[in-house]
This record gives structure tokens, C-alpha cells and sequence, in this order.
């Protein structure tokens, strides 16, 4: 447990530490709130779908949390570069508790990266239609974080160096983010956007995030939870299966 | 305690250990030398459950560390030739994780961490960022953590590479107490033909990934007609350097690691 705990800590710890980091990693966000929040709002209200900015936030909110984790995730190539991995897999505990540690602290990272955006998105004018349903909102980060942290680990367990990094971003997060409903509504799409907005489980964080805070569902909250819930399990033992295969 | 039979190890073509067999007993201090590239590191790797085993058989206090990892892992205690420090962190934080990690109880791991710091002369810089320190402190912080805890046996990697006399000196001394006060068994390797001379009571030479000779000091000395352990390591590894070889191999593992292998 301490293990878990010592873990969790160090994560927590690189975050914290790093001010400059966490006002910079706020730039990306905004850009994108009031880029398209305003830039885009005007034809969005045009069409009759209601202030863009209200639909966009929950999206721009789940993106920060998935990029914080995967992130954290690769940060295992920065510890196998600098060899500190190797302290750790060499210690008397199960490589389990390690990498239960490291996400737990990835996904803790992600979430209060998480609550940061939603506090920006407060400032540049985004309203919760009910401040009671925040808790619900809390848990639908919760869960994008744990499911996301988890596939870094993954990523991070099986890339070997930094040229796999861009790789990741680019082909994994990117993507995930673009076809997750999170810049756009889920009606009305072309068949093979609409499967794949299905398969890509962010869809399913985001539509959580932005029925608990603007009350408007694609699917609903027992079919987003249930979703997060199972892919986040399978997640994680993908994540410590390959955590466990590392060998130095 | 630790017995290794026709150990082999090959990365893609090259073979990295080559069928090696060896045996050290409880209690003792065995120094394995070789050349750049001779394959001791790859081997301490085998032995600390960080890479499987291409071939062969390895037991460490009865255990094996390809199966039953955990259980070994208890069993040792590591310096790695390569920096492990965690560089975002204070070096008390990385003494007090490695405390945690080895399940040093809370009490003694103060004592501990306070009397190895003290040792490396590293306790006024405690709370400084190991990111800031020199190359030797760095490496006594490595020192001092692998330390801590008091393993049945003790890895040490070229452990004085870049230290001070000083250091070097507080370093083998400590090491020789644990083993003649705890019966630590020490498994190390070093360039310095004087610190294996001094320190062990068993030395093997390997040389591209094979052992070549294998006694104490004095009987390595006799059978090559040397005076010293340096001149009978040049005796029997010959003159030659040994990157030529080690670089093209690191240029194919730079490949090989982009096309994720
Ligand atoms: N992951 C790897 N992939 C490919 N080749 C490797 C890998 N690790 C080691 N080697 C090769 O295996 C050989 C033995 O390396 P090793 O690190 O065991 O040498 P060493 O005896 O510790 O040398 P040194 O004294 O320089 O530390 C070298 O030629 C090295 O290039
Ligand atoms: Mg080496």
C-alpha cells in the first residue's frame, strides 16, 4: 500500500512542481474556447444547436485530461531514459503495485489538470445548467482520467524511446480527441464517422461530462458509465500486462 | 548463493553472454571483470530479474529470478553502472522512496538514511534537487541508497566510476564490513584492477561474453607469470580496444529500438 502511496506521491509531486508547466499546458484550452468557442459559436447558433461554447467546454475539458494522461503515461520512457525505472522494477514489490501507483498518480495529474479547465472555462463564460450536477461531472473525469492514464501506461510500457512519443500523439490521442463528438454533435453524422465516434470511448467521457454539466445527452449517464467502466478495466489489464513484460 | 549454468544471452545476432558458468558462494565478495562490451552488465541484468535469459539457468539463493521475480528481488540489493535517480526529486526523497520500496520500517529508515548521507557527505545537500548535484554526487547518492537496506546479496555495478579517492575509499570499506558483519555476498564489477585486488575474494574474466579465467588474485597472477592483477588482465584479454565492435552494435540498437523491437 505504502508502495502504491509513495508512488502516487512522486506523480503528484512532478506536477506540482512544474508552475510554469501547468500555466503553459492552460494555453492549448484556451486557444481552443476561444477560437472556436467564439469563432465558430455564430454558425453554430445559426443552425439552431444553442451556444457553441456551452458545447464545446465538456469537450475541451475531456481533452485536457486525456492529453495530461498520456502525457504521464509516456512519462515511463523519460524514467527508462534516465534509468530511474529501473530502480523501481528491481525493488521487492509486484510490478502490479507499480504501475497501480504511477496511473492512480497519472490520473490524479489529469483530473486536477481537469479542474483547472473547468475553472478557465468559468471564466471565459461557460455556465453548468445545475451547479448540483458538478459531482456527477466529477465522476465522468474521474473515469476518462483512469481509462486514459491506463492506456498510457500501456503506451508507455511498450515504446522503447522519445521517436515513439509523436508516434502516440499523433496516431492515438489526436484522433481520439478529433472523433470523439468533442467538437462537434454525434446527430445527423455520415455512417463511417458515426461508427467510428462510437468505438472511440472518449465519445462516451465526453458525452458524460456534457450531459452532467449542460444536461444534453447522446446516449445517457447508466450507458456512458457502464461503457467508461468496462473499458477502463480492460485498460488497466492491458496497461499492467505490458507493464510487467518491461524489461530494461 | 548465486549459481549461473551455460547462461546465455543474444540480442538479434549478437551474442552478448555466451554460455557462461559460475558459482559464488555465501559470504563472499566475487569481482567479475572484463573488457568494454564484455557482457558483465547484460549478465548483472539477468541476475536482477531486469531481462530474461536467452538460455540457461540462474539461481539466487535458491530461487529463480526469470520465475519466481518477487521472491529474488528480496534477496538483493543493487548499484546500477547507469544513473537511476529520480532527478525531480530531493536526495532525501529519493533515499525515503528507496526506504519504502525495500520495506525499511519507518524508524530505522530515518536512522539509516541520516547515517548513510552523512557518510557520502551528501546531509547539508539533503534537500537539494538531484538535478543540481555534480557527477559524484549523484553517483554517492546512488552509493548511499543501495545501501539502505541490508540485502543477502549485493550487485554493484562498476559502483566507483567517477568517485573521489575519498569516496572510493568510505565505499569499499563499508562494503567490507557488511560482508564480514552480515555475511553480505557482493557480486561487482570495476575497471580499477587495485579495488578487485583489494576488495575480492574471487575473481572471473570474461571477454566477449565468455569466461576466461576464473581464481583469486593470486592465482590469476601465477598462472599468467604477472606481478600485478592489472598485468595479468592484459595477459589474458590482450591489448586491444573494445568499441569498435560495441559501436556498430549500438548503431543496430538505436535501429532496432526505432522499429520497436
Ligand atoms: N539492449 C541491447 N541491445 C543490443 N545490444 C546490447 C544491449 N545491451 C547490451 N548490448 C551489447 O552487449 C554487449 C555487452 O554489453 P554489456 O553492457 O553487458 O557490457 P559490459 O561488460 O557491462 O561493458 P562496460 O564495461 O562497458 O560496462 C555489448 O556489445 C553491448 O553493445
Ligand atoms: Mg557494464
Amino acid at each position: 500500500m505504502e508502495t502504491v502511496y509513495i508512488l502516487w506521491l512522486r506523480e503528484l509531486k512532478r506536477y506540482t512542481r512544474s508552475r510554469v508547466q501547468i500555466i503553459t499546458s492552460l494555453g492549448q484550452p484556451v486557444l481552443y474556447l476561444v477560437a472556436l468557442g467564439f469563432g465558430l459559436g455564430p454558425v453554430f447558433q445559426r443552425a439552431g444547436n444553442g451556444s457553441y461554447l456551452q458545447f464545446i467546454a465538456p469537450g475541451v475539458i475531456a481533452m485536457s485530461v486525456l492529453f495530461m494522461c498520456i502525457f504521464s503515461g509516456i512519462s515511463i520512457l523519460w524514467d527508462r531514459q534516465f534509468g530511474f525505472l529501473k530502480e523501481t522494477l528491481v525493488a521487492p514489490v509486484s510490478r502490479m503495485q507499480i504501475m497501480v501507483g504511477r496511473t492512480l498518480g497519472a490520473a490524479t495529474v489529469a483530473m486536477t489538470q481537469g479542474l483547472l479547465v473547468f475553472v478557465v472555462c468559468l471564466i471565459i463564460g461557460f455556465r453548468p445548467h445545475s451547479w448540483a450536477a458538478l459531482p456527477q461531472a466529477a465522476v465522468f473525469v474521474a473515469l476518462v482520467a483512469i481509462n486514459f492514464a491506463a492506456l498510457g501506461t500501456a503506451f508507455g510500457s511498450i515504446i522503447k524511446d522519445m521517436q515513439g512519443f509523436p508516434l502516440v500523439m499523433n496516431f492515438v490521442a489526436m484522433p481520439m480527441f478529433f472523433l470523439s463528438g468533442a467538437l462537434f454533435p454525434l446527430w445527423g453524422l455520415p455512417k463511417a464517422l458515426a461508427v467510428v465516434t462510437h468505438i472511440d470511448p472518449l465519445s462516451y467521457g465526453i458525452d458524460g461530462l456534457r450531459g452532467a454539466l449542460t444536461g444534453a445527452w447522446y446516449f445517457s449517464f447508466t450507458h456512458d458509465f457502464a461503457v467508461l467502466v468496462l473499458v477502463a478495466a480492460g485498460f488497466l489489464l492491458l496497461g499492467s500486462y505490458f507493464f510487467s513484460k518491461i524489461q530494461m | 548463493m548465486i549459481r549461473v549454468e551455460n547462461l546465455v544471452r543474444t540480442f538479434g545476432e549478437f551474442t552478448a553472454v555466451n554460455n557462461i558458468s559460475f558459482e559464488v558462494q555465501q559470504g563472499e565478495i566475487f569481482a567479475f571483470l572484463g573488457p568494454n562490451g564484455a557482457g558483465k552488465t547484460t549478465t548483472i541484468k539477468m541476475l536482477t530479474t531486469l531481462l530474461q535469459p536467452t538460455a540457461g539457468r540462474i539461481e539466487l539463493d535458491g530461487l529463480d529470478p526469470a520465475k519466481q521475480q518477487k521472491d529474488a528481488r528480496k534477496r538483493f540489493g543493487i548499484v546500477f553502472q547507469d544513473p537511476s535517480l529520480d532527478s525531480e526529486q530531493t536526495a532525501y526523497e529519493n533515499m525515503e522512496l528507496h526506504g519504502i520500496l525495500y520495506h525499511v520500517p519507518r524508524k530505522l529508515r530515518a536512522e539509516r538514511i541520516e547515517r548513510l548521507l552523512k557518510q557520502f557527505e551528501l546531509w547539508d545537500r539533503r534537500d537539494d534537487f538531484v538535478k543540481q548535484f555534480s557527477g559524484g554526487m549523484k553517483r554517492r547518492l546512488e552509493i548511499a541508497r543501495g545501501l539502505l537496506h541490508t540485502p543477502k546479496i549485493l550487485f554493484l555495478d562498476e559502483p566507483t566510476l567517477g568517485l573521489d579517492p575519498q569516496s572510493r575509499n568510505q565505499l569499499w570499506t563499508h562494503v567490507k564490513k557488511m560482508n564480514e558483519t552480515e555475511k553480505t555476498t557482493v557480486f561487482l564489477t570495476t575497471h580499477y584492477m587495485d579495488e578487485a585486488d583489494r576488495v575480492a575474494h574471487r575473481i572471473a574474466i570474461i571477454d566477449h561474453g565468455r569466461i576466461i579465467a576464473q581464481g583469486t588474485a593470486a592465482d590469476l597472477k601465477e598462472s599468467t607469470g604477472t606481478e600485478s592483477l592489472e598485468g595479468a588482465f592484459l595477459a589474458l584479454t590482450g591489448e586491444s580496444i573494445r568499441d569498435e565492435s560495441a559501436s556498430s552494435v549500438d548503431a543496430m540498437r538505436n535501429v532496432a529500438k526505432m522499429l520497436g523491437r
